[in-house]
């Protein structure tokens, strides 16, 4: 039925089934957006957040997709200023993930502060010293760089190309993308600096405050090196599933290693400064206000295994993994490392958000419980199904990946 | 501001001070806790021991209007600044959006969200206080010393000819140290020589509430007990107070 509008010599599940598969996913889609209306109607009231955790999973889930969704503008940055040619064949999956990743949080955000209408106070009344002013400057003009990274690809939509004016525009988009991959590489690493700064600043949370080089605390450059460490190797998780699901070769395995490869470079950097970071905070910082490192974790929920689980388990090991080619070039062993890497980063941002704020501080309080409840769930999945909901459609009617045709004859 | 624990008794009227003072509307379910509008919260505080050796103290904990405040610099919108006239730490309802970054930045808790909009019960809208506005939903609130109270101060020494840059000591006056009935809190201007907050401040029994982080609160705390002093703040590295290396 829609066969007309397939790319270029290559074949998709039938429309029936298509529908299907939407259907189901805009089910999860539709049951979000009733909790967005909700929130927007009565306020973040409906949530589980209360005084003590005004952060929750809402700013966990937008740091860990706007960490998970760098690969767009590493590889970018690797592509067109660093020339590594091979990373064409993954590029367009990396800026659809990284424009699902952005779009989405910046969703989220705007049902997370509680004044959404004045959400461009941003702009119009910025405070030069917040690190999350430079986050809202950097993260909404980097969406608008995504999205310009993100049209020639839907142009080049088999029958949409064949209108002439939409084929050049195309093609001097293309042309003109090592500019745009370049402003990408540049507000990226900020903003994913200054959302590790955000914490790093907080001189009242001792979970979070790190000293550091001139305004920026560690966790700035922490925050960009573990962005980038895992950012290529979801691309590559995306990937992969896309692959198990439709059961078609999509990109080689060369170029995944080669993605796996660049993570773990970079994850293993970061670990390593991250080791040391938690070391010198552990040993200097926290002593110099009369806490310990066991004051920082508490019961099950709270507890160091967290800590462990995220810098050894879930950062040690994927980093070696990945850096050591007999065991990256393993298909099993590559995928392993990444969903160990991803989960690693994930963590990190659920720590400092959540555990840096249900620690006690005063003498005399008390450790916090937090749980998101339904609605903050169900906004939350709302996102992730619009990201499947693009990535299905893009997979379906654009031309994603260029080795498709030639790997599936 | 200088509060003698040891003269508080815990009553909380206080707390029911700031709140008419301050219009915070009465929640229509108060039953979580986490969820209140409490500018000036008191704390119990224990000495952790049984039988005859066992103490309590009640610590009422307002905005420390912290010299160097950590809610102020993370503001992405300018909605709370430092006042260097009168050092109170700020708060621009209009311009607030909510985003909770210095709820989360405050180590004292000092700062709360409105979750819901304020709905005064039939009749208490005649009872509120002229001089402060209520607060929409989705914006942050926090004490600020009743400010509206020093600008009248400085108003009044204006029209009676006096220096309102020099307020003499009592002219101007928080509502919850108004009303404590022990006189547990005292207020004034703490450099000035003048005010009785100047020398408690200064006493070997005044100390403040996490002194180490750095934030320079503004808010003294006098206690002759030792235990109470210890509780304000961490010293797990040495054990005693004011022995543990202090953070710049």
């Amino acid at each position: 039925m829609d066969r007309a509008l397939f790319p270029d010599g290559l074949e998709r599940c039938s429309f029936g089934k298509f529908v299907l598969w939407m259907g189901f996913v805009s089910a999860f889609f539709l049951f979000g957006l009733y909790a967005m209306l909700l929130i927007f109607a009565k306020g973040i009231v409906v949530t589980g957040l209360d005084n003590y955790f005004g952060f929750g999973l809402w700013i966990t889930f937008d740091l860990a997709v706007i960490a998970l969704g760098a690969g767009a503008f590493f590889t970018g940055f690797l592509k067109y200023i660093l020339k590594i040619d091979q990373l064409k064949n993954i590029i367009n999956l990396t800026v659809i993930v990284g424009f699902i990743c952005y779009s989405g949080a910046m969703l989220v955000l705007t049902m997370d502060i509680g004044q959404p209408i004045r959400a461009w106070f941003g702009y119009w009344h910025p405070n030069v010293h917040s690190m999350l002013t430079e986050v809202i400057f950097c993260i909404t003009c980097y969406c608008l760089v995504l999205v310009i990274e993100f049209v020639p690809l839907v142009l080049e939509q088999k029958q949409l190309n064949k209108i002439p004016f939409l084929h050049h525009l195309a093609h001097n988009m293309h042309v003109n993308m090592a500019l745009f991959a370049g402003i990408g590489a540049f507000l990226s690493t900020f903003h994913q600096g200054s959302l590790g700064g955000m914490y790093g600043v907080l001189i009242g949370r001792p979970y979070a405050f790190r000293e550091g080089f001139f305004i920026w605390p560690w966790t700035f450059f922490l925050f960009v090196l573990s962005a980038v460490g895992c950012g290529p190797i979801f691309t590559v998780l995306c990937c992969t599933l896309m692959e198990k699901m439709t059961g078609r070769k999509l990109v080689d395995f060369k170029t995944k290693a080669l993605m796996g490869k660049i993570a773990g470079t970079m994850l293993t950097v970061y670990i390593f400064f991250k080791i040391l970071d938690t070391y010198a905070w552990a040993n200097n910082y926290l002593p110099s206000i009369g806490m310990t490192f066991d004051q920082m974790f508490y019961g099950l929920v709270y507890g160091k295994w967290l800590m462990f689980t995220e810098i050894i388990l879930c950062g040690l090991v994927p980093a070696i993994m990945l850096i050591t080619p007999s065991i990256r070039n393993n298909p099993t062993l590559l995928y392993t490392a990444g969903i160990l890497d991803c989960i690693g980063v994930s963590l990190n941002r659920y720590l400092f958000t959540v555990q840096s704020i249900a620690m006690p501080i005063l003498p005399f309080d008390t450790w916090q419980i937090y749980a998101p409840n339904w609605a903050e769930w169900a906004t939350s999945g709302m996102i992730v199904a619009y990201g499947v909901l693009v990535m299905s459609l893009s997979y379906r009617y654009l031309p994603v990946f260029p080795q498709e045709r030639g790997m599936n004859k | 501001m200088v509060i003698d624990l040891d003269k508080c008794t815990g009553c909380g009227a206080c707390m029911t001070a700031c709140q008419v003072e301050n219009n915070i509307a009465p929640m229509v379910d108060a039953s979580n806790k986490m969820r209140t509008l409490s500018w000036m919260l008191v704390f119990e505080l224990s000495n952790k021991k049984s039988g005859a050796e066992a103490e309590v103290a009640y610590l009422p904990r307002p905005c420390m209007q912290c010299g160097n405040p950590a809610c102020v610099p993370v503001c992405p919108v300018i909605a709370t600044e430092k006042n260097e006239e009168g050092g109170i730490v700020s708060q621009v309802y209009p311009r607030c959006i909510g985003c909770r970054y210095c709820m989360a930045a405050c180590p004292y808790h000092a700062r709360y969200f409105n979750w819901e909009d304020p709905i005064f019960p039939k009749g208490m809208e005649k009872a509120l206080s002229p001089s402060t506005s209520a607060r929409p939903r989705g914006v942050v609130e926090k004490c600020n010393f009743c400010h509206t109270r020093f600008m009248q101060a400085k108003d009044k020494a204006r029209q009676d000819g006096g220096n309102p840059e020099g307020l003499a000591d009592g002219a101007y006056m928080p509502a919850c140290a108004e009303i404590c009935p022990t006189g547990a809190i005292s207020f004034g201007d703490v450099k000035n020589k003048e005010h009785k907050v100047f020398d408690l401040a200064q006493g070997k029994d005044a100390f403040r509430l996490l002194e180490k982080l750095g934030l320079n609160p503004q808010v003294y705390y006098v206690s002759k007990r030792e235990w109470v002093r210890k509780l304000g703040d961490n010293y797990a590295a040495t054990g005693k107070p004011g022995a543990a290396k202090k953070h710049s």
